[in-house]
């Protein structure tokens, strides 16, 4: 009776209704939809932009060089000229916020892309070939993650003599890859028992192009999340350098560095132009880019929302 | 090896290459270690495939049924070389290519494709069916790009989607659409050979057949080989030419389908085709039902593997593996109920 009812059967696709899209939306755009969706994060991406166009256009906000001292004009209030008053070495606030913007934003984000770039390839190896160099590069993680992160920065900074911005970038990501490292290695590990992979590797695909065209494409939502949730940590990790003064070497402006010149009971209580703007920057452009974070998971993970 | 035995040797030789054989897997096991304790040793194996020699002609179905666990997937992945035998050879076109490292069976994978069971884990959510199925062409072919994309066209409508699906994504089809992409990706690269893994047992009933139905046609079209793995005797019999009954990691019975479904030796058959439902009210079997579980393949049975379950055991069942034994008109089995001409 079955073989009967299979030769009347015809071969064509189940013909169930299927409405015909215009254009079907890739994966990676569907996602991009759902995270418009999300306004909270569309609004931190709008607040982010500006705040970091802000600081890249700086010389159209203000002439004043943030690293001009004028020792005639110490610790004015707001004036005409000085917005936000000056520091205690006569530097204009203003520019200071501005120009500190930059560097602050430029340290988190590099810093954050330096991470991925050693995340991405110490996970890719681990999680893929597994077995010994896994193992290796495992361990390593687990060193670096067993020394206190602070205690580690601060000692490096304190061995080198000229702390420059770059170095101090490598100095952050060298000391914190393996959170992302681990995630990426996690992702790929329950990625490598699944069919496709073996159907790629049936086709005769090499190492190199299963490991772009399919682990990282399907373990590109924690990555990116990791990432972005990095960059907000790394903005605070040079913010909080800074203050204690292992951070950006002055003269150079940022964000930090303006708290940290700020550090005075007689500041503190009659110039609060000079160090809640800087304060309020930290805390805003943080805040959105963990908005952000929030609204990429989300979009990437759409379980991750049924909470 | 005495002058005899290399003569028998040459003139099987000779039969096989007069037959077409295809695939030939001789005497190949598969173990997987079981690693235990702080220092990861090996405590044990589980034998996934256990001595198991069987011949695929060309453009003859092989169908291949067991329970879970008796090692049926890691026979095909063993034969595909997506896994490396731990004994024994795997001959494709009478070349050996159970050890062969990963440059010089890309040659192979040209002739060697696999279908898998699960149709939402066997595609790459985020590539479009177009990039899926040209995958293989761009990876084993110096194809432009517009070649490659008459080529995934023409796949696609082979298989029964429309051209208008190749810009779309997995997640828009249903299971058997999906298993339509996997089967166009398989047939790219115009294989000889296919591995059905389960290509159906995670479909509708309704949309088994079509997918059966669709094989078969493309089997005929394309002078396809296939190796079909399946759990359920009605669907292997639909498509096989012979069939092949696994149990363990062992084979218990091999023999054309006509054969073997009128005439099962092996009791393990016997008790499969008995639990088959049927509607035929006058020929209706009678139930054999096994007692137990299937034993651990870390620890097999002694002997003859299926020997706890079997309701015709003897002494010698214990003590002395069956091998596979020719009943005539390539009907083989391996059961001590059929081989007492030699002792």
């Amino acid at each position: 009776m079955q073989s009967n009812s299979q030769e009347t059967l015809s071969t064509h696709p189940e013909m169930e209704p299927r409405e015909e899209q215009k254009k079907s939306k890739s994966p990676f755009q569907l996602a991009l939809r759902r995270f418009m969706k999300n306004k909270l994060a569309v609004i931190s991406v709008f607040v982010l932009l500006t705040i970091t166009t802000t600081c890249a256009l700086a010389p159209l906000f203000t002439d004043l060089d943030p690293e001009r001292t004028n020792l005639l004009l110490i610790e004015q209030g707001p004036s005409d000229e000085h917005i936000l008053g000056t520091n205690g070495q006569g530097q204009d606030n203003f520019a200071r916020l501005l120009y500190g913007g930059r560097i602050s934003l430029i340290v988190g984000f590099s810093a954050m892309f330096f991470t991925l770039a050693i995340g991405v390839i110490l996970g890719s190896i681990s999680g893929y070939y597994g077995g010994k160099i896994d193992g290796v590069i495992m361990r390593a993680a687990d060193i670096m993650l067993m020394l206190p992160f602070l205690v580690l920065a601060l000692t490096i900074i304190a061995i080198i003599e000229e702390l420059t911005i770059p170095l101090f970038i490598t100095i952050i990501a060298l000391t914190s890859w393996p959170n992302l490292t681990r995630i990426i290695r996690g992702t790929y590990l329950s990625l490598r028992e699944q069919e496709f992979v073996l159907g790629a590797r049936a086709i005769g695909a090499s190492d190199i192009r299963i490991i772009f065209r399919h682990f990282i494409p399907n373990a590109i939502g924690p990555i990116i999340v990791n990432a972005t949730l990095m960059m907000a940590t790394y903005i605070i990790i040079e913010a909080g350098l800074s203050f204690i003064g292992f951070g950006i070497p002055q003269p150079t402006p940022s964000w930090g560095n303006m708290i940290s010149e700020a550090m005075n009971v007689r500041i503190l209580r009659e110039h609060p132009e000079a160090w809640v703007p800087p304060g309020l920057a930290i805390f805003i452009t943080v805040l959105s880019i963990n908005f952000i974070g929030d609204g990429l998971r989300d979009a990437f993970d759409p379980k991750s929302k049924e909470r | 090896m005495s002058q005899q035995q290399v003569y028998k040797q040459i003139t099987e030789n000779r039969e096989e290459t007069d037959n077409n054989v295809l695939v030939q897997v001789d005497h190949m096991k598969k173990y997987f270690p079981i690693k235990g304790g702080i220092l990861k040793r090996t405590v044990g194996h589980v034998k996934a495939v256990d001595d198991v020699s069987l011949t695929i002609h060309k453009g003859e179905t092989l169908g291949v049924v067991g329970e879970s666990g008796s090692g049926k997937s890691t026979l095909g992945r063993v034969i595909l070389r997506l896994l490396e035998p731990t004994e024994g050879k795997i001959l494709f076109e009478d070349n050996d290519i159970s050890h062969l490292g990963n440059r010089k069976l890309r040659d192979y994978r040209k002739n060697m494709q696999i279908v898998f069971q699960d149709p939402y884990a066997s595609l790459n959510s985020k590539m479009s069916v177009g990039e899926l199925v040209e995958e293989p062409l761009l990876v084993n072919t110096s194809m432009s790009k517009s070649e490659r994309k008459e080529k995934a066209v023409d796949l696609i409508e082979k298989v029964g989607l429309r051209a208008s699906d190749r810009t779309k994504y997995p997640h828009e089809f249903s299971g058997g659409q999906r298993q339509r992409i996997s089967i166009a990706r398989a047939l790219a690269l115009n294989p000889k050979f296919i591995i059905c893994d389960e290509p159906v047992s995670a479909l509708d009933v309704s949309i088994q057949a079509q997918v059966l139905n669709l094989m078969a046609d493309l089997q005929d079209e394309f002078d396809l080989t296939y190796l079909f793995i399946a759990h359920d005797l009605s669907v292997v019999k639909h498509i096989s030419d012979r069939v092949a009954v696994m149990y363990l990691g062992r084979i218990a019975e091999i023999a054309p389908k006509k054969s073997l479904y009128d005439n099962p030796l092996h009791p393990y058959t016997q008790a499969l085709l008995s639990s088959v439902p049927s509607t035929d009210v006058k020929n209706r079997r009678e139930k054999i039902k096994l007692s137990g579980d299937l034993p651990s393949p870390a620890n097999p049975p002694s002997g003859c593997v299926f020997r706890t379950r079997c309701p015709r055991a003897h002494d010698r069942c214990s003590v002395e593996r069956p091998e596979l034994t020719n009943m005539g008109d390539g009907h083989y089995v391996a059961c001590h109920l059929y081989d007492n001409t030699d002792t």
